[in-house]
């Protein structure tokens, strides 16, 4: 677990180039030399992993081979985030070298998040993950909607927090460890602890929070859409994808052997967010915003991978974290290049910027579901998890007709690009090396979509 | 490795397409689709051996191969896609299209789609072209089609792509039921399917049909048909009416009779009587249509409804007349779109009442146009009659009632095309109808049709022939 320390270093790194380097350029290049470090780094880890699960830092972290393959493809998908968005970065406010910094701080939670194996760590893992976010969502100060995403995260994840620490503190009582693959041992359905339910309870609520599975989901349409774009496409992939990994390592360690008691209310929560995202999506008249909705939706079907807990839900989360965060980081690296973030600003791209208008349309599509894309295979692939595991059916039927609804404002964007007149005004002219990103990204998707064994074959 | 050249000829010339600039993209059409029509024309004929296919690993992980494989139902309707997509090809000859590279370049997309779907053996693969020859189509139709055609074409993609998921759905269900992990191969699909009990195969086999009721339509899921027919720019109707109808009818064929027979028992009166109603309502409806692209969907919809209908009565002959019926009906429909689509470009209407007296302004448009109507209506000595008789002796061995209803739409067939005929061929010459005749592209494109519908009328024995051997299959 090179990558953990590697990562805290640079973010160091990063904080004293603030100090020393005043030019905004030499810093991103340096951030962007750095993560590429960070890459290797973890490629490095991957690589010399030996089979069984090492552990680290006395019993803390229990290193698996699945969580150094997650943190290297998140770390990857971040760096396409960094290549794509870097020069919106620049413009978000003048303290650059501190947001890579905190990038760098939210990977090292994320790192943890994927190989804790004690509560403490999780606990630790969430507050790393989500406090460089409060700052980041409020990064753009003279915006009055910005600090109020900052203000509103803050509020509800510190309330969300003290939630998990309430529940962990139930479930050492009921378990006397912090220890997760201790604590499996202790729960089991004879004699069965009612604060070990309450514990239950509580975890996957604070859990819910920072997924943004509904009704926990309130604070992100608001968070998303207030927060700098640059800020926004990285919260809203892959740390969300950090916080699913951490969700379902929990819950098929320790939790596994009592899940006839808590798959309802999951199956509850995830029929609930697929409708709640699904439908106020379709409402929205901000593309920015549907965003964050679909955001909430795609949720939904990525705790199908939790509420399976078999053989396919780690390889599920995996596949769905990289495919959906890679097709979301490119339509905001496209939303970001636009003055106006209403479907109307939209209209005419495709005549005014062809390759933009197409890569986008192949985004929507992953994000829709339209086969060839990863998008597609991901959603199978938890589909299948859940098939798999036998007694939810009607959630599939349910989600799969909500994925026929998430079409309706997906393809608004390409009904707007192609078939509507306009003239869409640009923040920046759009440069060679913008394309050639977005080109790759875009086959990027379509691998996925071809052969996903490439990412499930780990 | 032919059959691959069949998906990989439109799609590859698709996409070159995108790059062309100006007239180019046509020619490169024409060239593309008369070589995929040679290519499906030589797996027809080989095929009277053996059925031909073609296997490559994809992602051996979830079990599922690229696998195609050209028996003769799927080498029949291969060939069907190759003709009529060079018809639509040698029409469009001398019509200008705004963006003719795009405009080509999808149409050829959704070509390699529909061959994908007809060849594919492997569910996952057979889903994935389903899907992806609907992407070309909503694109076709929400660019190039009529006033109406965003919303229509919506309306169309959200139908179609919910029938998909619930087939997706169904698919993955099936696919946990066989032996070994998951496999997606026709053969483990057919075989795990048909072992389960009645009661799980009756829920299953909605999950799997509802798609293809969509897409043939079945009533009552045909309401997206008559508008995006009408929206639809023609050469996109072509597709669309005859060949991707046809996806729903092969894909019951294939997908569903074999996998779930059990299910299929069970509800076959339900489809048959939603099937009929559906003959005789369309058929009322076209008989008051004056539009003709509406009269002509309201009529389509009543000649898949009798093919649907006779694929739920488990009788071999009828299973061979839909067989017969599905390559006859493409070849008619396209006829006759061909023809409204060179009186709307000729005299810019489709509304019957404001044409009429082609045949003394343009004697070689009314006397194809003649032609294909009859064929259209199954006169004897045309390649509609022999399907349609085979059809209704299908339903004749266990369907008297069903027969006799069906029937009606028969003459009322008659009835909307013979009143259309006499108003748009005959009677006096029409203001707004000049007397411009066929053009040397148009003619040829109508002579292959013609030539079709006279030949496989007088000597249907080539497609009997070539789809006897999985007609039979079909039913056992």
């Amino acid at each position: 677990m090179k990558a953990i320390i590697a990562t805290t270093v640079f973010g160091v790194i990063m904080m004293f180039a603030g100090i020393l380097v005043n030019n905004k350029k030499s810093i991103a290049a340096l951030a962007a030399l750095l993560f590429i470090a960070l890459l290797g780094v973890n490629i490095f880890d991957l690589v010399n992993s030996p089979a069984s699960p090492e552990l680290f830092f006395n019993n803390m972290l229990r290193v698996e081979h699945s969580s150094l393959w997650f943190n290297t493809l998140m770390t990857g998908c971040t760096l396409l985030y960094v290549f794509l968005m870097g020069k919106e970065i620049q413009k978000v406010g003048t303290h650059v070298a501190e947001y890579f910094a905190l990038i760098f701080f939210i990977l090292c939670g994320l790192y943890m998040l994927t190989t804790y194996n004690n509560m403490l760590m999780l606990f630790l893992g969430i507050e790393i993950l989500s406090i460089p976010q409060y700052i980041l969502a409020g990064s753009d100060k003279r915006n009055l909607k910005s600090s109020e995403a900052s203000l509103k995260y803050l509020l509800m994840g510190a309330f969300s927090t003290g939630i998990l620490l309430m529940g962990i503190t139930l479930l050492y009582g009921a378990s006397r460890t912090f220890n997760i693959v201790d604590m499996a041992a202790m729960l089991h359905s004879d004699a069965l602890n009612p604060l070990a339910l309450a514990g239950i309870l509580f975890i996957m609520i604070a859990l819910s929070f920072k997924v943004s599975a509904a009704p926990m989901h309130m604070w992100t349409p608001d968070v998303y859409d207030g927060s700098p774009t640059a800020f926004t496409a990285f919260m809203a992939t892959v740390v969300k994808a950090g916080a699913f990994f951490a969700f379902l390592r929990l819950f098929q360690v320790s939790f596994n052997a009592l899940s006839e008691h808590w798959v309802i209310v999951l199956s509850v929560i995830t029929a609930a967010t697929l409708l709640v995202g699904n439908v106020t999506a379709v409402f929205q008249q901000s593309v920015k915003r549907m965003l964050a909705y679909s955001s909430i939706a795609q949720a939904g079907f990525m705790l199908f991978a939790v509420l399976a807990v078999n053989m396919y839900s780690i390889s599920g989360i995996i596949l769905y974290g990289v495919a959906y965060s890679v097709a979301t980081i490119g339509v905001f690296s496209v939303l970001i290049k636009l003055k106006d973030y209403t479907y109307d600003g939209f209209n005419g791209l495709a005549r005014k910027e062809p390759l933009l208008a197409f890569v986008t349309a192949i985004f929507l599509f992953s994000l829709a579901g339209i086969p060839l894309t990863g998008g597609f295979m991901a959603k199978y692939y938890v589909l299948l998890a859940v098939v798999k595991q036998g007694q939810l059916m009607w959630l599939v039927i349910f989600a799969l007709l909500m994925a026929a609804i998430s079409v309706y404002y997906y393809f608004r964007v390409i009904i707007a690009m192609y078939f509507k007149q306009g003239n869409p005004e640009l923040t920046a002219p759009v440069t060679a090396g913008d394309k050639l990103m977005l080109v790759v990204t875009c086959l990027l998707v379509l691998l996925l979509g071809i052969f996903p064994q490439l990412i499930l074959n780990m | 490795m032919i059959l691959v050249l069949l998906i990989l000829i439109p799609l590859l010339t698709g996409i070159l397409s995108f790059t062309i600039k100006g007239d180019g993209a046509k020619a490169l059409a024409l060239i593309s689709s008369i070589l995929t029509m040679a290519v499906s024309a030589y797996v027809s004929g080989a095929n009277f051996t053996a059925p031909i296919t073609f296997n490559q690993p994809w992602i051996p992980l979830l079990g599922t191969q690229f696998s195609l494989a050209a028996d003769g139902m799927s080498s029949m309707l291969c060939l069907l896609t190759g003709i009529v997509v060079m018809v639509v090809m040698i029409v469009n000859v001398n019509k200008d299209v705004e963006k003719p590279g795009s405009f080509y370049g999808f149409l050829l997309l959704s070509q390699a789609g529909l061959m994908g779907v007809f060849l594919a053996y492997d569910a996952l693969v057979f889903y994935v072209f389903w899907e992806l020859a609907l992407i070309p189509v909503y694109f076709l139709c929400s660019r190039w089609g009529g006033e109406k055609r965003i919303a229509v074409t919506f309306k169309f993609f959200v139908y179609t792509f919910v029938g998909s998921l619930m087939l997706l759905a169904g698919l993955i269900y099936l696919s946990m039921q066989t032996p070994g992990l998951t496999s997606y191969a026709w053969n483990d699909i057919t075989r795990a399917g048909a072992a389960l009990p009645l009661e799980k195969q009756q829920w299953l086999f909605w999950l799997i049909f509802i798609a293809f009721a969509i897409k043939m339509p079945i009533f009552p899921f045909h309401t997206w048909q008559p508008d995006t027919y009408e929206q639809s720019p023609t050469p996109v109707t072509i597709i669309l009416s005859a060949l991707m109808v046809k996806m729903g009818l092969f894909a019951v064929l294939r997908w569903l009779l074999p996998v779930l027979p059990a299910g299929v028992a069970y509800w076959s009166d339900t489809v048959i009587i939603m099937a009929v109603i559906g003959i005789v309502y369309a058929s009322l409806i076209a008989v008051v249509q004056t539009d003709l692209k509406r009269l002509i969907a309201y009529s389509s919809i009543a000649h898949m409804g009798l093919m649907a209908a006779v694929a739920f009565t488990h009788s071999a002959v009828g299973m061979h007349g839909i067989m017969v019926q599905m390559f006859n009906h493409g070849i008619n429909i396209t006829g006759m779109w061909v023809m409204v689509s060179m009186i709307e470009n000729r005299w810019g209407t489709r509304d019957m009442t404001k044409l009429g007296g082609m045949a003394g302004a343009t004697p070689k448009m009314a006397i194809a146009l003649v032609v294909i109507s009859l064929a259209n209506i199954a006169l004897p000595l045309t390649n509609g009659f022999i399907g349609e008789f085979m059809l209704f002796n299908g339903l004749f061995a266990g369907h008297m009632a069903i027969m006799v209803v069906a029937g009606l739409g028969v003459i009322l067939g008659a009835v909307y095309t013979l009143n259309m005929i006499q108003k748009v061929a005959y009677g006096e010459v029409a203001p707004m109808v000049s007397s411009k005749d066929m053009s040397a592209n148009e003619f040829v494109g109508v002579a292959i049709i013609i030539i079709l519908i006279i030949f496989l009328g007088v000597y249907p024995k080539p497609l009997l022939d070539l789809t006897s051997g999985i007609a039979g299959l079909i039913v056992k």
